[in-house]
């Protein structure tokens, strides 16, 4: 079971780890998704944040559902790829911002991760 | 999503102790609802009112519209905080015992999660330990297919792993057209599967709200928030 953060909304983390999961291919051979039973079980959340993740990952065109058979992934994964292009994004966005808090021009943030992670 | 449980003003007095004091609310079917509050709040005495084990003092309180009796006693499954059933039978009688008493009740479902949890239908019951009654009395209750499913302390004394293997059957279960109360304050434990949480202190409800709403609008999880109102 994946760890969730509890103190933010369990919904964008659900359409996080599912576009990943699509851009990684792991619902690859039919592109179906398992049940949202099952999906809310594996991750131990609400079957209704499930439901409403896949709703907002179909909005923004990565699934689709069919009626009485459930939900596919888009044949084409291009949309994915932006969507979680975009979320890395932001996410590095929000960290420069806090090392610019802590003390560290974008320039030194790039050096201190890299000595970071070579160490 | 239509209306499920309406609590208008309820109120219950035992004798100048005032248990609930005017709560009104609603519950939609298809939730997973999260009864929150520091013992002696009221939780049990609602739930009580809920299953006719109780009679308001004053307000009403309405199961699709009925008031408690016999025919909303059969949509409702009742965990209540105790276990109450009769020690002297082996689990498949009480297995069989409930399989007779509600027409909604799956006798497979109950042999499947016993078999999970590693029970044997032969044991006594009294031959078990505090624990394992307790997760035959919620299997008994989860194996119906009722309307609304009423827990009360569903998870208090069985251990963590067995914690899970109930949160995910309360997820397994998941119907859109029932809705599942649960009362406790084991609140990390549970709070990412709930739609909703009613934060209840001294007889009165403080809070209902989404818990999607908690974690956006306060950027923390149930746990926290329950720990700010409720502190000493």
């Amino acid at each position: 079971m994946r760890q969730l953060d509890k103190n933010r909304p369990v919904c964008p983390q659900i359409c996080e780890l599912l576009c990943v999961d699509i851009v990684g291919g792991v619902y690859d051979a039919e592109r179906r998704l398992p049940a949202v039973r099952e999906l809310a079980a594996g991750w131990g959340v609400n079957p209704n944040t499930v439901q409403k993740a896949l709703d907002t990952l179909e909005e923004q065109g990565l699934l689709y559902s069919v009626r009485g058979s459930g939900w596919y992934v888009q044949e084409d994964i291009s949309r994915a790829r932006e969507v979680l292009h975009d979320l890395r994004l932001e996410k590095t966005r929000e960290y420069f911002a806090v090392m610019e808090s802590l003390g560290l021009s974008a320039e030194e943030t790039r050096e201190f991760v890299k000595e970071w992670y070579y160490e | 999503m239509s209306e499920l449980l309406r609590c208008e003003e309820l109120t219950k007095q035992y004798g100048k102790t005032t248990a609930l004091n005017g709560v009104t609310f609603t519950l939609e079917s298809g939730k997973i609802v999260g009864l929150l509050g520091p013992n002696g709040s009221g939780k049990t005495t609602l739930i009580k009112i809920l299953n006719g084990l109780l009679t308001p003092t004053t307000g009403a309180i309405y199961i699709e519209g009925e008031k408690p009796g016999p025919s909303t006693k059969a949509k409702v499954a009742y965990l209540p905080d105790n276990v109450y059933l009769n020690t002297w039978m082996t689990v498949e009688q009480i297995v069989a015992y409930f399989a007779d008493f509600y027409a909604d009740f799956s006798m497979e479902r109950a042999y499947e999660m016993l078999a999970r949890l590693g029970i044997s239908p032969k044991q006594k019951l009294k031959t078990l330990s505090k624990g394992n009654k307790e997760k035959v009395c919620l299997i008994l209750v989860m194996s119906r297919q009722a309307k609304l499913y009423v827990l009360d302390e569903p998870i208090a004394g069985v251990d963590p792993a067995a914690r899970d293997y109930v949160i995910s059957t309360i997820i397994n279960n998941y119907n859109p057209e029932a809705t599942v109360l649960i009362s406790t304050h084991l609140i990390s434990d549970i709070e990412q599967v709930l739609d909703e949480v009613l934060f209840i202190r001294d007889g009165h409800l403080l809070l209902k709200k989404s818990v999607e709403d908690i974690r956006a609008e306060e950027g923390k999880s149930v746990d926290e928030l329950f720990r700010e109102v409720f502190r000493w």
